[in-house]
């Protein structure tokens, strides 16, 4: 392992935090790799989106207020998720707003990196020398491809994992239906989607289904499961640092 | 005015269980999208063109007074008669008025989404008069007595074999799927009613305010038939979609035909500046234009002002995976999919469940990066969603889910708890990392997907066993 040269500080996400916690210490294991010294500051739980997206901004903004105290000085901030960025990067501006902590809010915005994004344009990185036996597809979860505009970061990561061969997915750009409560609140018109985007990766052929959002993850592995598929899915992190058996 | 007084949900449901509607919406929206693409792919640089829209749709709502009273002027100085329309009772009570002062008989309406909006149809029947749609696609659902469910496409939930019985039906075609056929059935029946109508009612693509004109574009050539050949033509335009000058045409016509048929310019594209002049042949003895507000300078006000950049192509329609899933019906309101969820609130605050709207997108983005002027539908939608929670507009369960949310993610400590109770209950009701059935609401969840396990260990605690386990 390289000697640290730089510091950076993981959030993971309360998904990531309580369900798949594998995630977060192969993001550890990553940045480790690359000479980056991990920091996992006391206390972090959530950015506030669930909240946000159903509209109770009150409520999101007393929770990522807490968050972007916590943050507060601890430099670079990188999250697994694209998702959870996004929230940061291109909406707490306007949560915050007018508020005591628009400043601190917009200091956050621009030291704040999604995982694959760290790592190729921060950190440089276009091979981590992880390996996989099979076929890799990709899905672009939304908010990172549309709000942060991350396309060829994860390409770039996977094109370089060995013995894997990256097979195009039929929409990989197509939303699965997962949107927060929409799953709940639209449910209908939620498994639509995601059936639309299982029959995708069906058709895909791959072995392993990778993308870089655990709430897109919940959707699609549990509309796979669901619907009997043999294909797996793993976070982009834990392809890349190796944990794709772990679990 | 109630659209629909089936509840949304209901609609959904029909929605997603409609065979010929998930066939007719496949067929459409994915043409829509490849002929869109094609269209923006064979351009030097699409965005370049997308940000000159974006400014010249910008620069008008900024200037918006000034260019309406600009075009208002021009309008009247070639001869032309403007009505300020302050909302949607107005500006029927004017054209119905009219109709009545200059004993018009019949009437041909080409497409307008502005004449959907306050109902005008509906208005003009009831005054008895004889009103005909005459894009083939508003002929085919005023045949079957609906309302458009697309923008630019307002019968695109319809195959071609609902179609064809519905001709056969009204029109006493002889059976056939044979598309120019019935496009013929259509053209010959529309016909008669071009030469006998008294009165033509129009929209508008976009004002010109410098030159007193309307901008008309269409691919059947209905349009031009009816703001010229009867002797009365008026125009409905809602008045944000006014332009300062010609030369903004040459950007707003081709991000208008590229993001909605995918084509370079529409087949027609018709300026027209008033009524026939002293030795023109052609054109009408009478040209009325209708502003209409209805709620629009009330918009441009709010938070919400950007989405009067639209130009109504409906390219965020076609790309909308809850609008492909649904069609435009489900949404209950004039202006369907996801510009429609923004508007219907703003523009019918009264529309029974329209609060469901803002809901009804996973927030995926597609809308506004089909967008030609980029709108951030996704941040207005979120917007609105605020605003209803703000109105009280919210469900208890919800409110009280939102409240334990909060102590949770306020309280690390309660949070940990709070996963070390869900990974017991999620270990009780499944096994091998996932679980298959959850109590309501949750159902909703389970009911189409498995869910996941929580971990017995979650990230925290690993991480603070690896801090300690390093530190010895």
């Amino acid at each position: 392992m390289p000697a640290p040269h730089r510091q950076a500080t993981l959030f993971v996400s309360c998904l990531v935090d309580q369900i798949y916690p594998q995630i977060g210490m192969a993001a550890v294991d990553l940045l480790e790799r690359h000479g980056v010294e991990v920091h996992v500051p006391k206390g972090l739980t959530c950015c506030g989106q669930m909240a946000f997206n159903a509209g109770f901004r009150d409520d999101a903004r007393v929770v990522a207020g807490r968050t972007l105290e916590i943050l507060r000085g601890q430099g670079d901030v990188v999250l697994p998720s694209g998702s959870c960025t996004s929230m940061i990067r291109h909406l707490y501006h306007e949560l915050f707003k007018g508020t005591a902590h628009e400043a601190a809010a917009d200091d956050l915005v621009g030291r704040t990196y999604e995982l694959t994004e760290y790592l190729v344009d921060v950190l440089g990185v276009t091979d981590v020398g992880a390996r996989f036996d099979g076929r890799i597809t990709y899905h672009d979860a939304c908010h990172g491809l549309r709000f942060l505009g991350l396309e060829q970061q994860a390409r770039t990561l996977l094109n370089g994992v060995e013995q894997a061969e990256l097979v195009p997915l039929q929409g990989c750009d197509e939303c699965c239906g997962f949107g927060g409560l929409f799953a709940i609140k639209m449910a209908d018109i939620s498994e639509a989607m995601l059936k639309r985007k299982v029959a995708a990766i069906e058709a895909s052929g791959a072995d392993l289904l990778v993308l870089g959002d655990v709430s897109c993850m919940i959707q699609i592995a549990g509309g796979l499961k669901k619907a009997g598929s043999k294909v797996r899915t793993r976070h982009i992190a834990e392809v890349l640092a190796n944990r794709v058996g772990e679990r | 005015m109630a659209s629909q007084p089936i509840p949304f949900f209901d609609r959904v449901d029909d929605a997603l269980h409609d065979g010929s509607l998930q066939t007719a919406l496949g067929r459409a929206t994915g043409r829509f999208i490849a002929n869109r693409g094609n269209a923006f792919a064979a351009l030097e640089s699409a965005d370049d063109l997308r940000t000159s829209a974006r400014a010249i749709r910008a620069h008008a709502l900024a200037h918006l007074d000034e260019l309406l009273i600009k075009l208002s002027d021009t309008v009247e100085s070639r001869g032309g008669h403007v009505c300020w329309a302050e909302d949607a009772e107005s500006a029927r009570r004017y054209i119905v008025d009219l109709a009545k002062a200059r004993g018009v008989q019949m009437i041909v309406k080409s497409k307008s989404m502005a004449s959907e909006e306050i109902h005008l149809n509906h208005a003009l029947e009831e005054a008895q008069f004889h009103v005909v749609e005459t894009d083939l696609g508003e002929f085919i659902i005023q045949l079957a007595g609906e309302t458009p469910s697309h923008i630019i496409a307002p019968s695109i939930h319809k195959t071609r074999e609902q179609v064809r019985d519905l001709f056969v039906e009204h029109l006493n075609m002889i059976p056939t799927d044979d598309i120019p056929t019935m496009a013929g059935t259509a053209r010959t029946e529309l016909r008669q009613r071009f030469l006998h109508a008294d009165m033509g009612i129009s929209g508008v693509n976009f004002g010109v305010a410098n030159e007193g004109a309307i901008v008309i574009v269409e691919n059947e050539g209905n349009a031009r038939l009816t703001t010229t050949a009867p002797r009365i033509h008026v125009a409905v335009m809602g008045i944000e979609r006014v332009c300062e000058k010609l030369e903004d045409l040459g950007v707003l016509l081709q991000v208008l035909a590229r993001s909605a048929t995918g084509q370079r310019l529409s087949v027609y594209t018709s300026i027209l500046s008033g009524p026939r002049r002293p030795g023109e042949t052609d054109g009408p003895e009478e040209f009325h234009l209708v502003l209409l507000d209805n709620g629009r300078s009330r918009i441009l006000s709010e938070q919400y002002a950007e989405a009067l950049m639209c130009i109504r192509c409906g390219a965020c329609l076609n790309v909308c995976p809850v609008y492909q899933a649904i069609g435009g019906h489900a949404y209950g309101s004039v202006y369907p999919g996801p510009i429609g969820a923004v508007l219907s609130p703003l523009l019918q605050p009264d529309l029974p469940e329209v609060e469901k709207l803002p809901h009804a997108s996973s927030l995926c983005g597609a809308c506004q990066e089909a967008c030609p002027v980029g709108i951030a539908i996704p941040d207005m939608l979120l917007r609105l969603r605020a605003d209803a929670v703000v109105a009280g507009k919210t469900q208890a369960i919800e409110q009280i889910a939102i409240g334990g949310w909060k102590q949770m993610m306020m309280n690390p400590t309660l949070f940990r708890t709070g996963g070390k109770l869900a990974a017991f209950g999620t270990r009780l009701l499944g096994r091998n990392g996932s679980v298959d059935w959850l109590p309501p609401p949750f159902n909703q969840w389970t009911k189409s997907r498995a869910f996941p396990q929580f971990a017995e260990k979650s990230f925290t605690e690993l991480w603070e066993e690896r801090q300690k386990q390093s530190q010895k």
